[in-house]
C-alpha cells in the first residue's frame, strides 16, 4: 500500500522543525531555504501551512522534462528528480501547477520532495502530527486533490 | 490498428507512449527525420555547454525503450502524404500505410533573405547536428555573431557565452525576447547580459555576410568601420545597418522557425502557419491528427488556436492526439503560453497573457538594481499573465492560478499592495478555502 503526506495546517504551529529536517535530511545544511517543504504564514489569521508536493498523478513536471530525468519510484510512487540526468532546464518549475518545483542555483538543479525513501523527514521532525505520512486513501489530501482536478489543463473526458 | 507518429520530438514520443497504454495491442510505428534517436531540442544548450554528451539529450535513456514497448522506431523523411490512400512517401522512395497517422513533424529554422547566410561557419541551432558543429567553432575566446535575440536565441546567447566565447548578438527588435518579455524586463536582461561581457545589439539589422579576405580591398575604409580587428581565425565579415563590420569565426542564425508542413502540399490537410486541428488535434482529413510546433493548437488564454513552439505544449499535444486517436474522446482544455529562460544566471520567466488583456489591470514591482521585477496581469480578479526575474521559488503557483482561473477575491488587493505575496494567495485559496 502506497503511502502518502498527510498535511493538517490547523495542527501545525509554525515552529519550522520540518523545514530543518527537510534540507538537513536532504542537503546535510540547516536552511529552510533549502527545503522541500515550506511552512506559510499568515499573520492576519493566525494560521501556518506546510505545504509540498503531493505527488500528483498528473505528474506536469514529469511529463515536462526533456530528458527524463523525472522519474517514478515504484516504491513509494514519488516523482524523483535524477540529478545526475537533470540538466538543469527548469522547465519543470514551471510545468508543476502547485509550485512544488524549486530551481537550486548553487547546484544548477532543481528540487522537489522525493518521500525521503519511504520515510519522510519532515513527518519524523514535526512534533504536533501536523504532518503524517499515511495510507494514501484515507488522507486528507482530497482538499488537495480537488484542487488538481480543477487545474487540470489537459482535458476533460467526454 | 496501425498507428504512425511521424516525427520523433517530444510531441511524437509522447505520443507513441500514450498509444502504447491506450491500446495494447495496436501496431505503433515513430519516425525520426534525423539520424539520431529520438531526442529533445531543449537540451541541445547543454550539450553545447559540456554539461552533457550528445545522448543526455535523448529523450528516453534505458536501452532498448521502445522495443520494450512494442513501439517500432524507424528513420526518414517524409515527402508525401496521400490521405485517401492512407500512405505515406518517404525521400527513399519506400512507402507507409497507417490507420490513423499522427503528423508531430515539428519546426524548422527560417533563413532570413541575407547575402552571404549560405556560407561556411553559418550554423542554426536546432539540431544535434547544428550542435556539433557550433561546438567545433565555438572555441573560447572566437569572435560569435548571433543573429537574433528571441527566446531560442535567448537560450543560445547563454550556452555560447558559457564556452568562452567573445559574444556579440544582433536582434532587430527594440529589446531582447520581445516576444516573451515586456519593455521593461527585456531591458534589464539586456543590462544583465552586458554586464556578463556580451554586446548586445538591439534594433540592428544584419545586412550581409561577406569574406573577411575582401578586407583589404576596403582600405583604411573597412578599418574604420570595426570596433575590433579580426582574428586569424575569423572568416567572415558582418555587415551590420549600422555601418558596422565585425569579424567572425562562427555566425549561429536564431532568426524564428516555422512549421514543417511541405510534405503536406496537395494531401487537402489545411494549414494556415500550422496545422489546423480542433480541439481533439484532429487535422481536416479523416484519420490524420497533429501535435507539438507544427500544429495550431488550442490556446487556454486566448480561447483561438496558435503555435506556441514550447516543450510542454508539444507534450501535452502528443497525449491528448493520442488518446483520441485510440478512440478515447478528450477535449483539449488549451495550453498556456510559459517560458523559463537563463540568461548567463539571470531567470526570467512568463506566462500566459504577460501582455495583459483589453480592461484588465497589471501592478507589478520592479527593483533595478537587484535586477528583480514581478508584474502580474489582472482580469477582473482572475491572474491570466505574468513575468517574473529573479524569482525561482514557486513559480509554477503562477501556472496554477491562471489554469484554475482562480478567483483571488481579497487577495487582488493584497497583491496590489504586495505582488510577491503571488504563492502566499496561491495556498491560501488551494489549502484554506
Ligand atoms: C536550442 C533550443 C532550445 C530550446 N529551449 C526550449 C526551452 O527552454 N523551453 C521550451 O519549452 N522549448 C524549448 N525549445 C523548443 C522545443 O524544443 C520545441 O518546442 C519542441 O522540440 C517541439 O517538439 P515537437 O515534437 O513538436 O517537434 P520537434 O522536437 O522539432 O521534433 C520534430 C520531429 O519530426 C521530424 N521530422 C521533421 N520533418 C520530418 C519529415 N518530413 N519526415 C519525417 N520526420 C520529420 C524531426 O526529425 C523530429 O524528429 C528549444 C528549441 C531549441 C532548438
Ligand atoms: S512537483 Fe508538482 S507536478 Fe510534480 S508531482 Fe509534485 S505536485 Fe505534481
Ligand atoms: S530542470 Fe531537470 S528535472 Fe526539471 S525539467 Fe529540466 S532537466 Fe528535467
Amino acid at each position: 500500500m502506497q503511502r502518502s503526506l498527510n498535511i493538517d495546517p490547523g495542527k501545525c504551529t509554525g515552529c519550522r522543525q520540518c523545514e530543518m529536517a527537510c534540507s538537513y535530511e536532504n542537503e546535510k545544511v540547516f536552511n529552510p531555504s533549502k527545503s522541500r517543504i515550506r511552512v506559510f504564514t499568515f499573520d492576519a489569521e493566525a494560521r501556518f501551512v506546510p505545504y509540498t508536493c503531493t505527488q500528483c498523478a498528473e505528474a506536469w513536471c514529469m511529463r515536462a522534462c526533456p530528458v527524463d530525468a523525472i522519474r517514478i519510484n515504484l516504491g513509494t510512487g514519488a516523482k524523483e528528480i535524477h540529478n545526475d540526468v537533470c540538466v538543469g532546464c527548469k522547465v519543470c518549475t514551471i510545468a508543476c501547477p502547485f509550485g512544488t518545483v524549486n530551481y537550486n542555483a548553487d547546484t544548477g538543479k532543481v528540487m522537489k520532495c522525493d518521500l525521503c525513501e519511504g520515510d519522510p523527514a519532515c513527518a519524523k521532525a514535526c512534533p504536533t502530527a501536523a504532518i503524517t505520512y499515511v495510507d494514501a486513501n484515507w488522507t486528507g489530501l482530497d482538499k488537495m486533490r480537488m484542487w488538481a482536478a480543477k487545474t487540470d489543463s489537459a482535458m476533460t473526458a467526454n | 490498428m496501425h498507428y504512425v507518429v511521424l516525427g520523433a520530438g517530444p510531441a511524437g514520443v509522447v505520443a507513441a507512449e500514450t498509444l502504447r497504454t491506450a491500446d495494447r495491442a495496436g501496431t505503433i510505428t515513430l519516425v525520426g527525420g534525423e539520424p539520431e534517436p529520438p531526442y529533445s531540442r531543449m537540451a541541445i544548450p547543454y550539450f553545447l555547454t559540456g554539461k552533457i554528451p550528445a545522448e543526455g539529450t535523448h529523450l528516453r535513456k534505458a536501452p532498448g525503450y521502445y522495443d520494450t514497448l512494442g513501439i517500432g522506431f524507424r528513420q526518414g523523411t517524409a515527402e508525401g502524404l496521400d490521405t485517401d490512400a492512407k500512405r505515406i512517401a518517404f525521400a527513399d522512395g519506400s512507402h507507409l500505410h497507417y490507420d490513423r497517422l499522427l503528423i508531430a513533424t515539428g519546426a524548422r529554422p527560417v533563413r532570413p533573405p541575407i547575402a552571404g547566410l549560405e556560407r561556411k561557419a553559418v550554423h542554426h541551432c536546432w539540431t544535434l547536428e547544428d550542435a556539433r558543429n557550433i561546438v567545433t567553432l565555438a572555441e573560447p575566446g572566437s569572435h560569435v555573431v548571433l543573429m537574433g535575440a528571441g527566446f531560442i536565441g535567448c537560450i543560445v546567447l547563454e550556452a555560447l557565452a558559457m564556452r568562452g566565447v567573445n559574444l556579440t548578438v544582433v536582434e532587430m527588435g527594440d529589446r531582447m525576447v520581445p516576444r516573451m518579455m515586456n519593455p521593461t524586463a527585456g531591458t534589464m536582461i539586456r543590462k544583465w547580459c552586458e554586464t556578463k561581457g556580451v554586446r548586445v545589439l538591439t534594433s540592428t539589422r544584419i545586412k550581409s555576410l561577406q569574406s573577411v579576405a575582401a578586407e583589404k580591398s576596403r582600405g583604411i575604409f573597412g578599418f574604420l568601420r570595426r570596433k575590433e580587428a579580426p582574428r586569424d581565425s575569423d572568416t567572415i565579415d558582418v555587415e551590420l545597418d549600422t555601418g558596422e563590420m565585425l569579424a567572425a569565426h562562427l555566425v549561429v542564425v536564431c532568426a524564428g522557425v516555422k512549421p514543417n508542413t511541405d510534405f503536406l502540399e496537395g494531401s487537402g490537410i489545411r494549414t494556415d502557419g500550422g496545422i489546423l486541428v480542433d480541439r481533439y488535434m484532429r487535422t481536416s482529413a479523416n484519420d490524420v491528427y497533429a501535435a507539438g510546433d507544427v500544429a495550431r493548437g488550442y490556446d487556454f488564454s486566448t480561447k483561438g488556436h496558435d503555435v506556441h513552439a514550447i516543450q510542454p505544449t508539444a507534450s501535452e499535444h502528443g497525449r491528448i492526439a493520442a488518446l483520441n486517436m485510440a478512440g478515447h474522446n478528450v477535449q483539449y482544455n488549451g495550453s498556456l503560453q510559459m517560458n523559463v529562460l537563463d540568461t548567463l544566471g539571470l531567470i526570467s520567466s512568463s506566462f500566459g497573457l504577460w501582455d495583459g488583456v483589453e480592461g484588465g489591470e497589471a501592478v507589478e514591482v520592479v527593483d533595478h538594481d537587484a535586477y528583480r521585477y514581478l508584474c502580474l496581469q489582472f482580469k477582473d480578479d482572475v491572474l491570466v499573465g505574468g513575468t517574473a526575474i529573479g524569482m525561482t521559488q514557486h513559480i509554477g503557483c503562477l501556472r496554477g492560478l491562471i489554469q484554475a482561473g482562480t478567483r483571488l477575491g481579497p487577495w487582488k488587493e493584497r497583491l496590489r499592495r504586495d505582488p510577491m505575496r503571488i504563492m502566499d494567495a496561491y495556498v491560501a485559496h488551494s489549502q484554506m478555502a
